[in-house]
């Protein structure tokens, strides 16, 4: 059955017609409304004056536009520093942990490891751990390795996470493709890294590009490993920056407003830049 | 890779399960044997007890609540509007459902911060509109501090299960819905006896990943409450940090990550095996 007849079959429904659609329509659209209020507040209130606020409350439209709350994070906070650690370590995480993910899961599926699936298990399981049962023997690695309070601690770190991740994605991904393929190839004479090369990597592009965009995003994000091991300014990255500002009480509301705004403005812009990208990801990894 | 394993994950695991044997206050203090006995005090500490409690809590806010809402949300969207409105309008929706999912947590933990600000937040003020007297003190209040973390956690989570069940909805053939509205079927029974039985994969998918991740809740705590009020809202990844870091009781904090660590192992073993007797159930 094409997909055409199977809208008009559903379509003749009555309960698809008449009134209740607009109201699931209305429901939707409030859900989706309440998921985007909290952004359209920060930027209502990043805009104003800390007297602006403190007269006319969180709700009300700013009297002038003003740009003194942004000043005054960047007066806190060193911005572009904590921007360029976070674009440097996760655009290296995120081609790093790819690469190194990519040459153990064909080592595992195509190459001549033993107990492979026992391999596989091993890095499920680590994924699953928390970061506190790493965090103290980690914190004592970064400092006998002088990593500590600079982001190649992090990096490192997160290469491994990612990387362990994307293995056990890869060796399943590598499981489905035909091994025809690859014995074909090697008849042709190809070598081992031809075959990875001209053979699987065009295959794997896909995955592997899903993987790239998620582990970038995944880096950006991470709150807690960094929070211990980068505690000098200039090593932060952005979350850590803003974190500074907690419990500091004599912070205006303005100020942490704006910081939060300038803190998720590349995330957004990632966002609408890999949007395609990562919807597929999302969708791909929850068949696995 | 093997070696790196080594060194970043299985070494510093293992010597967290080592550590956990001993008192320790950190650094160059001395090692002293400790034994079991960091696991006896753990099962008496009746603020690991309300840390555990508290896992509870997240897990109705990041796996429960957020999964029977993205699967209505999702089933309705596909329903109601998928065909109707088409995919453009579909995908905006999706968009902002999914938003909340990208932002740093850090981030999301300082936006709720002030939203749930009892003064001047902007719940409070929304509340006041309707009612100038109402003014609830959200994470000032031992009772009810851990539903105001749970209110953001709700929000932060809701994208992921509906954008994985938009999708998995795709994937089922339309003649089962034909043949159950031919037999009078109307949308309640087909949701329940025919979508939930089709994207049972995804929901176990969902259900698994989410617990995990519930059981981790770390920067919305951190960020949002400190613990308190009172200690009110301490999960097991605040308390093991605060005895690392600050309290400087590495053995016990050691302790409890280990013991979260297990528990989650178990936690993710028994909803794997509860998926594969399911699945042999279906088979049958």
């Amino acid at each position: 059955m094409s997909t055409a007849q199977a809208v008009t079959a559903r379509g003749r429904t009555p309960a698809l017609r008449g009134p209740v659609r607009y109201l699931v329509l209305a429901l939707a659209v409030a859900v989706a409304l309440v998921m985007v209020a909290p952004f359209g507040l920060l930027v209502l209130n990043a805009f104003k004056t800390s007297a602006d606020y403190s007269t006319n409350g969180p709700l009300a439209w700013p009297e002038a536009f003003s740009l003194d709350a942004f000043q005054g994070y960047l007066a806190r906070v060193d911005f572009p520093v904590a921007l360029a650690n976070s674009v440097l370590s996760s655009t290296l995480v995120a081609f790093a942990a790819v690469a190194l993910a990519l040459i153990s899961a064909y080592a595992i599926g195509v190459g001549r490891i033993r107990s492979s699936s026992a391999v596989v298990a091993v890095l499920l399981v680590a994924t699953m751990l928390p970061h506190e049962a790493l965090i103290y023997p980690l914190f004592y690695l970064a400092q006998a390795t002088g990593t500590i309070n600079t982001i190649w601690s992090v990096v490192i770190i997160f290469t491994v996470f990612h990387a362990a991740f994307g293995t056990y994605i890869l060796a399943s991904v590598m499981g489905t493709i035909p091994k025809e393929l690859l014995e074909a190839a090697a008849v042709d004479g190809a070598t081992r890294w031809q075959i990875l090369w001209r053979v699987l990597l065009p295959t794997l592009r896909p995955t592997l590009s899903v993987l790239v965009v998620f582990f970038f995003i995944w880096t950006w994000n991470e709150f807690y490993i960094p929070l211990v091991l980068l505690g000098s300014p200039d090593s932060h990255t952005i979350p850590i920056a803003l974190s500074t500002l907690r419990g500091q009480y004599s912070i205006d509301v303005t100020v942490i407003n704006a910081g939060s705004l300038l803190s998720l403005l590349p995330t957004l812009v990632f966002f609408f830049l890999f949007q395609r990208t990562l919807s597929r990801g999302v969708t791909a990894g929850a068949v696995k | 890779m093997a070696v790196l394993f080594t060194v970043v994950v299985a070494g510093p695991f293992l010597a967290n399960v080592f550590f956990s044997l001993f008192s320790w206050r950190g650094g160059r203090a001395p090692l002293r044997w400790n034994g079991v006995e960091n696991y006896t005090e753990l099962f008496t500490d009746a603020e690991f007890w309300l840390a555990f409690t508290n896992s509870l809590f997240m897990i109705a806010a990041v796996t429960v609540v957020p999964t029977l809402i993205g699967l209505l949300l999702a089933a309705m969207l596909f329903d109601y509007l998928g065909r109707r409105f088409g995919a453009a309008a579909i995908s905006v929706l999706r968009g902002a459902y999914y938003l909340p999912q990208i932002l740093p947590v850090a981030v999301a933990g300082f936006i709720w911060a002030w939203i749930l600000a009892t003064r001047d937040g902007a719940l409070n003020a929304i509340l006041s509109a309707f009612g100038p007297e109402v003014a609830p003190d959200w994470l000032g209040s031992p009772q009810l501090a851990v539903y105001a973390v749970m209110l953001m956690l709700i929000w932060l989570q809701i994208g992921y299960p509906t954008v994985i069940f938009m999708a998995a909805l795709e994937r089922i053939d339309p003649e089962l819905y034909e043949a159950a509205e031919l037999d009078g079927a109307g949308w309640w029974s087909r949701f329940v006896l025919i979508t939930l039985p089709q994207i049972r994969p995804e929901v176990f998918v969902v259900v698994l990943t989410a617990t995990v991740a519930a059981l981790k809740v770390f920067a919305p705590i951190l960020i949002l409450t400190g613990g308190g009020p009172e200690g009110s809202t301490v999960v097991p990844s605040y308390y093991a940090y605060r005895n690392f870091f600050e309290l400087s009781r590495v053995g016990y904090g050691s302790t409890i990550a280990t013991v979260m660590s297990l528990v989650i192992f178990v936690v993710a073993a028994a909803l794997l095996h509860w998926q594969r007797r399911s699945d042999e159930g279906v088979a049958r």
